[in-house]
């Protein structure tokens, strides 16, 4: 009996050297490391590729330092979580980063992000970049923590054939929320098979519902969502009533697609994959990005879609000035607040961002550039027909409340929407929910009516 | 000689310290942890990721009037009642007493379909049900090729589709404890009740259940507290939708905690999910108890 306990003991003694042995070796025995975190999916590479080249530029030119690329497969919402779980703890928060434009406030709040003015002064190419897209990356306190990468606008994507075919002439150019309805109802009426104007809704495709449908809606009738001067979020507004009615008018007269696909989380992929290369679906909303699927190497690869499609503005409720109305994303790097190497890790970041690098990824991802001396390129003017009617919307569009209560905001106004398009509510009583919801995350203070 | 034996008592334990010290670091820890961060505002981002502040019953008495918990309470215990207690154990026991009797080839090719399942990673089983549930899946092509209606499962009936998927993926658990419970019973009981006149259903209630009721107790206690924790089986089906109408605890702790990025609010949700754990573990261990009494 005595024997196997002794060897038992041994054992675990014999491991406990090992395990010590483990322990990191001092720093200055080490070549200096970044690490850089950011998001690839198998539709979306581009980002892989502008790291893999600035990587081997960057080592190149400092030699002993070693950057370490941390890809990691997920949509956005899960690059997110994962992404803020890896930045709670020192030790496994990275250099430098990919970062949504819309949490980059909530972020700093957290202290996440480190504050880059003093580096930005001393790189000539900041100047080139676009004052709106900078502001994505500036906080309440007025310092700049991200640099933009690229940004996106949202339009309205058409099926030339299909509106054609219904005798409607294209381009289309819809002036007023009735409009969009006229022509609807006119394909509808000249092929039951088509969906003729469908707009994302319900809690299933997320920031999808918010930023390609509902936000179009409301801020086209004068509403808004936050009131950022006096930073109350807007309950009670006669513009969220129509906004949902519209809806509700699209998806009960069945000139969108049934409430069961719109909560169907994977129905962005039917949009592009299927229903428009097939022609089966008349005219969507959807981000400037969409002819990133269809390109070559695209997820849905779609030739002659440049004939076959068309994009129009989103028009406002009655044709109220500007006319139009866009939403705008976007994607920045950031530097970790904790980083051993500031200057290391800026000297990458500027590597990464150079002119070539940022040309190749904005092309490859189509993203609406954000350096003019990328939007001068006529490389980046030519690489598909669309260029320069979205880009063009960059004078109408509106970036997202980006403050902490966001995301639980968000998640109230998709709820009313699935609300309304499953006939669970009216329109009226799904704003009275959603005002009630508001109140009840940001308490009355923070709320106005208007 | 006391002491002697206290010693070698003491002693007798150190091949298990390993095993101990793994369990209070990777499984207590996590669980303390969670507890402690239910009690706090902790978020995962925003100024609450900073300086959490100790906000003492807040996120209980939250849970209280939020509308979704009590919904998402009862769909747990519907899931854990239909599609583990009912559904993975019933059917488990069925298959174990039939194949039984079944011939060897037809309960070798039972066995292994059953099994097949079970073997799949749970992300595999989880695309595989979303597959054949969705609106153009395999069972609705099945029911057209029958001239049926093919309604839209993951949406009309989310939880019915998300129960039977889980039966589907954990019944060959169930089946393989109760044949070998079964194997072990001995042959001369069931003859004698069979000489004794007892038809088949009385043979199973009033012999063969009694005298495996310990491996029923274990296999309840097992199926349930792994049902309990099922997530990706849900979040890829239905991701709790719609309308909150499969979510169950831990979607909703996943939701708060990383969705909306309120880890005080999720973890309190998760305690409750252990609590509730506890309550049937605790039902199921005094039925082990009396088993072996």
């Amino acid at each position: 009996m005595r024997r196997p306990a002794l060897k038992t003991m041994s054992l675990i003694a014999s491991a406990l050297i090992v395990l010590t042995a483990c322990t990191p070796a001092a720093p200055e025995d080490r070549p200096k490391t970044l690490k850089v975190v950011y998001q690839k999916t198998d539709s979306f590479t581009a980002l892989e590729t502008m790291f893999q080249a600035a990587k081997q530029e960057f080592e190149a030119a400092n030699p002993g330092v070693l950057v370490e690329l941390q890809p990691i497969q997920g949509n956005d919402d899960d690059y997110g979580t994962k992404l803020a779980l890896a930045l709670r703890s020192p030790s496994t928060a990275p250099d430098v980063f990919y970062e949504d434009t819309f949490k980059v406030r909530s972020d700093v709040d957290a202290g996440y992000l480190l504050k880059l003015d003093s580096h930005l002064e001393g790189w000539g190419d900041w100047d080139k970049f676009d004052d709106g897209a900078k502001a994505a990356g500036r906080a309440d306190d007025g310092g700049t923590y991200a640099v933009p990468l690229g940004t996106d606008t949202r339009a309205i994507w058409y099926h030339r054939k299909v509106l054609e075919a219904a005798g409607i002439s294209v381009p289309w150019e819809p002036r007023s929320w009735q409009d969009i309805l006229d022509t609807a109802r006119k394909i509808k009426a000249n092929d039951p098979s088509v969906v003729p104007f469908s707009m994302y809704a319900g809690k299933g495709t997320g920031e999808g519902t918010v930023m390609q449908g509902f936000y179009e809606l409301l801020y086209g009738t004068g509403s808004t969502l936050y009131d950022e001067e006096n930073k109350k979020w807007v309950v009670g507004s006669a513009g969220f009533k129509d906004s949902l009615a519209f809806l509700k008018t699209l998806y009960d007269e069945g000139l969108a697609v049934t409430p069961a696909q719109a909560l169907d989380a994977n129905v962005w992929k039917k949009v592009f994959g299927e229903w428009f290369p097939n022609g089966k679906l008349g005219a969507t909303v959807e981000g400037s990005y969409a002819p990133s699927f269809w390109q070559d190497g695209g997820s849905y690869e779609w030739p002659g879609y440049e004939q076959e499609m068309g994009v129009a503005p989103f028009p406002t409720q009655d044709g109220r000035a500007p006319g139009a109305v866009s939403m705008s994303g976007g994607w920045t790097l950031a530097i970790g607040a904790g980083t051993k190497e500031p200057d290391l890790a800026f000297s990458f970041l500027s590597t990464a961002m150079s002119r070539e690098n940022s040309l190749a990824f904005t092309l490859d991802s189509s993203q609406i550039a954000v350096r003019s001396d990328v939007a001068d390129d006529s490389g980046y003017q030519a690489a598909n027909p669309f260029v320069k009617d979205v880009s063009e919307l960059v004078s109408v569009t509106r970036y997202r409340p980006a403050t902490s209560d966001y995301p639980r905001i968000s998640a109230a106004v998709q709820e009313a929407t699935e609300a309304v398009i499953t006939g669970a509510r009216s329109p009226e009583q799904a704003a009275g929910d959603y005002d009630a919801a508001v109140t009840d995350i940001v308490g009355g203070d923070n709320t106005v009516r208007k | 000689m006391p002491a002697r034996t206290g010693g070698r008592g003491l002693l007798r334990y150190l091949p298990v310290v390993p095993a101990v010290l793994l369990l209070v670091v990777f499984l207590a820890g996590p669980v303390l942890w969670a507890f402690h961060a239910s009690f706090t505002n902790a978020g995962l981002t925003g100024r609450n990721a900073r300086s959490p502040e100790w906000i003492g019953l807040e996120n209980y008495l939250r849970l209280l009037v939020d509308p979704v918990f009590p919904l998402s309470l009862g769909l747990t215990v519907l899931f854990v009642l239909g599609s583990a207690v009912l559904g993975q154990n019933l059917l488990g026991l069925a298959l174990a007493v039939l194949m039984r009797r079944a011939r060897r080839a037809v309960s070798a090719v039972v066995g292994t379909t059953v099994v097949a399942a079970w073997v799949l990673p749970e992300i595999v089983a989880a695309f595989a049900a979303y597959a054949y549930f969705s609106r153009d899946g395999t069972l609705n092509q099945l029911l057209g090729g029958l001239g049926l209606d093919q309604p839209d499962w993951l949406y009309s009936w989310p939880m019915a589709a998300v129960v039977l998927a889980n039966i589907w993926r954990g019944t060959a658990f169930s089946m393989l404890v109760y044949r070998a419970a079964l194997n072990d019973m001995p042959t001369e009981v069931a003859e004698a009740a069979q000489m004794d006149g007892a038809v088949g259903w009385q043979r199973l209630a009033f012999i063969t259940l009694p005298m495996i009721r310990g491996s029923v107790a274990t296999n309840l206690m097992l199926i349930t507290l792994q049902t309990l924790a099922v997530f990706t089986l849900i979040w890829v089906m239905t991701a709790g939708g719609p309308a909150n109408a499969s979510t169950t605890l831990p979607v909703l702790a996943y939701q708060e905690a990383f969705k909306f990025g309120d880890i005080g609010y999720g973890t309190a949700v998760a305690s409750v999910l252990i609590l509730l754990g506890g309550v049937f573990g605790a039902v199921y261990i005094r039925l082990l108890r009396e088993a072996k009494r």
